[in-house]
């Protein structure tokens, strides 16, 4: 049994309401922040080596660090709500049921950060979620955790709740901020960065709801104390939203020391895969991030063992690993077709790219082309090295990382499934009677020695 | 005002010069000029926050200052990046950004219609000088070609969205040369498209520079639309007493007709002053005009074939030789329906045909 530190009270009834989450230890560590300096809480949440949960990892201290606090400008915090990646839904679940652990943390972190008027920037298709929130904040507000004065520190802070209109791309942090001004949802270029010039252009900062949530058990039992909990640079724990094939498909909290094999295979997480299926392939962090097949997921090229935590799923980099990403954990079983599975990605990704920069609005529209061609029976063998050289050019080139979030999928998939998508382009009549299978996905890893 | 400003030193493709603080890349390269110029599809510098989109300019940061010389993980865009001191580019001696320009040379490529053989921008567009010079000979795309319905912004302005590659240059020209503007992006991804909400036609004092700092031939100018192809015109600079803009223009003349008015464009194909609507649209004769005298064009443009510099009219001597004038057996304009001189071929709407003849001839023009 892990460690749980957000989802602690996951059984409690009521915890979506206030009287419930005070009783069960609630708004401790917002009594605890507003002792300490602002500073102090930077720099604890700094000691504790939280690290973004949205997906790309970067240490929240650092970034708080960076906020710039120049004379008479206000400064905001913004929080990413918009949890748009095919295979995420851990923010749901947690703005859903645990309201008021987000908002103790939007409120320290309101405090550490300066920020008088904090956003939540949610995506709309939650539509439920913002009235569940805004419940909250009523409650909150009317236990004088919210408003002028708070505790009597003088800190005054508002939080409103914006609702998105439905596009992935708003979930970039610039785009975000652009969308949260009333604009068309288009990224920034940067520099200059949101910390520096954010949101009206003012120094702002953008979190990801469960960084924001992981603040409240930091200040609660200390920097260092969290720091200890997981391995490495990947401290404390970690929400994972798993679906696809496996038994118990839901959101799990890991405390990042177990190895993958037991996260898929084990009662107490996802319980294996149903129907005595085989597992093939994985998406270890939401759709972005590279598909891997399963020999290459439960241990890393060189014959280790892999664990569910940031260093060990990119073990290997972009060859033979992944990446821990926003924690979308997807996965495969034999009756699963990975070009399927890649054009429906390349749809997305067609879908939501903004238009903005010309190699992502082209080239995604271009590469789900072409995996429609192959998935239906019509490629042609050069089409896979094509798709390679087009996703080559988009990734890096683009404003934002949605470029690279369309191509990563893309390489990944012919790099590790090769065979299954020449099979398509050599077999068209059966592959639409048939997938692959499992193939060889699952052999064990040939390790090379040293003499 | 320059000896505030601290000077940065900055090397790109091996060389170096020093430009203020707070240059771009592009602008620095564009002090030293020539080949290591990056193209630039959508920065205009007369535009304030244009760039970074289209991704031609991109280039190779192998050094980033003399304080930190780590090099950029990415390519930048170098219109939006600011210069450091000591920094190296490289711009076309790194085989990395010559094969990421060639990709996105191909994306912009991938929907567009390449109608050049019926569009007006032919000749002055900058996407066929940017693929003459960065693109592959054909393209390795095999699928249908996005197309939009056509949308009427107005008497004066044609919209070919399928042409358009979404510079966003016509957008902000409209956010800052007009207090209201009504068209801009809607849709997204590769269904994005400029246009006016509910269907609104373009009106504003200035909007017609949307034509000028077009690169495509997205917008073009409807009353020059299939009358002329660019380089069969001759551009002369002349200026008019404007009570709205500057009034310095560029004419496009054939003969004794002017066919089209435009902003005078400078060597980087960007507006030198932007003109009034008056300007552009209305005043197309050649007395409203005081000519300057031929606008200096690049020898490598299609548009210098035609265009002789200095060139006088021969003057008339035959009534000086025979001493009287002379008297015509046949007058052309009797026996032929086409080509009356009371006829201008710039009023004409589209290509000319015998009709507009025969109508006007009949209406007596």
């Amino acid at each position: 049994m892990g460690v749980k530190l957000l989802l602690e009270h996951d059984k409690v009834e009521g915890i979506r309401y206030y009287d419930a989450y005070r009783k069960h230890g609630g708004y401790r560590a917002a009594e605890k922040a507003f002792k300490m300096s602002p500073a102090d809480i930077v720099e604890e949440v700094k000691k504790s080596g939280l690290r973004g949960r949205g997906g790309a990892g970067f240490p929240t201290g650092m970034k708080w660090s960076f906020l710039a606090k120049p004379e008479g400008v206000p400064r905001h915090l913004v929080c990413n709500a918009d949890e748009s990646e095919p295979g995420t839904f851990k923010d749901r679940y947690l703005m859903e049921f645990h309201p008021h652990l987000f908002i103790e943390g939007l409120l320290i972190s309101s405090f550490a950060l300066g920020s008088n008027a904090t956003y939540v920037y949610i995506r709309g298709e939650y539509a439920w979620i913002p009235e569940i929130l805004e419940q909250a904040i009523v409650e909150a507000k009317n236990n004088g955790w919210l408003g002028k004065n708070i505790l009597g520190s003088g800190f005054d802070c508002e939080i409103y709740v914006h609702r998105g209109a439905g596009a992935y791309i708003c979930g970039e942090e610039t785009a975000l901020i652009e969308s949260l001004e009333g604009k068309r949802g288009n990224p920034r270029m940067k520099p200059p960065f949101p910390a520096i010039q954010g949101v009206w252009m003012r120094p702002t900062v953008v979190n990801n709801v469960e960084t924001i949530a992981a603040v409240v058990p930091i200040i609660n039992m200390g920097g260092d104390e969290y720091a200890k909990i997981g391995v490495g640079k990947s401290t404390g724990t970690k929400l994972l939203s798993v679906c696809g094939n496996v038994k118990n498909q839901g959101v799990y909290e890991i405390d990042m020391t177990i190895s993958v094999e037991e996260f898929i295979y084990s009662d107490e997480y996802c319980g294996g895969i149903p129907n005595g299926k085989k597992l093939k392939a994985c998406i270890p962090g939401g759709s972005s991030v590279p598909i891997i097949p399963a020999n290459l997921l439960l241990k890393t090229a060189k014959g280790e063992t892999r664990y569910m935590n940031y260093e060990s799923l990119s073990d290997g980099g972009f060859v033979s690993g992944s990446m821990m990403g926003s924690g979308g954990f997807i996965v495969l079983d034999e009756d699963q077709c990975v070009v399927r599975h890649t054009m429906t990605l390349a749809r997305f990704y067609n879908h939501e790219s903004c238009g903005q920069c010309s190699p992502c609005r082209e080239g995604t529209g271009w590469m789900y082309k072409i995996l429609k061609n192959i998935e239906y029976g019509k490629g042609k063998m050069s089409d896979i090295d094509l798709l390679w050289d087009i996703q080559r050019k988009i990734e890096g080139n683009t404003i934002c990382p949605l470029g690279d979030a369309a191509a990563w999928p893309i390489a990944a998939a012919i790099r590790h499934f090769r065979d299954e998508f020449e099979w398509h382009v050599l077999n068209p009549d059966e592959s639409q009677r048939r997938n692959y299978g499992l193939a060889h996905y699952a052999d064990p890893i040939h390790v090379a020695t040293t003499a | 005002m320059s000896d505030q400003t601290p000077k940065f030193k900055v090397t790109i493709d091996n060389i170096t010069i020093e430009v203020p603080a707070g240059t771009t890349i592009l602008n620095a390269a564009r002090m030293i000029g020539g080949e290591v110029t990056p193209p630039a599809m959508c920065y205009y510098s007369k535009l304030k926050d244009s760039g970074g989109k289209c991704r031609t300019c991109l280039v190779e940061v192998s050094k980033g200052s003399e304080k930190d010389p780590r090099p950029m993980p990415k390519l930048v865009a170098s219109c939006r990046t600011t210069v450091m001191d000591g920094m190296e580019v490289k711009n076309i001696t790194s085989p990395k950004v010559l094969d990421a320009r060639k990709g996105v040379v191909e994306f912009l490529l991938l929907n567009h219609p390449l109608d050049c053989p019926v569009c007006d921008q032919a000749g002055e567009c900058d996407l066929q000088n940017l693929s003459y010079e960065h693109g592959n000979e054909a393209t390795r795309y095999e699928f249908k070609r996005r197309t939009f319905e056509k949308e009427d912004i107005g008497p004066y302005i044609s919209l070919h969205m399928t042409r358009c590659i979404m510079c966003f240059r016509c957008v902000y020209t409209a956010d800052q040369l007009t207090d209201k503007r009504e068209h801009g992006i809607l849709e997204r991804g590769d269904h994005a498209q400029i246009s006016t909400m509910l269907n609104k036609s373009l009106d504003h004092d200035f909007i017609g520079n949307v034509i000028d700092v077009c690169p495509v031939g997205a917008l073009t100018d409807k009353t020059f639309r299939f009358k002329n192809r660019v380089w069969f015109t001759k551009p002369v600079d002349a200026h008019r007493d404007c009570p709205t803009c500057t009034g310095k223009v560029r004419l496009w003349m054939r003969g004794e007709e002017v066919f089209r008015v435009t902003a005078r464009k400078d060597k980087w194909g960007e507006v030198e002053e932007f003109i009034c609507n008056e300007c552009r649209f209305h005043k197309k004769e050649t007395k409203d005009w005081v000519i300057e005298g031929p606008s200096a064009i690049e020898r490598s443009s299609v548009i210098a074939q035609g265009h002789y510099v200095g060139t006088m009219k021969p003057p008339v001597l035959i009534d000086k030789v025979i001493g009287k004038q002379p008297k015509f057996l046949l007058d052309i304009h009797d026996v032929s329906d086409v080509n009356r001189p009371e006829v201008h071929l710039s009023e004409i709407e589209g290509p000319a045909h015998s009709d507009d003849f025969k109508t006007s001839g009949s209406k007596g023009v």
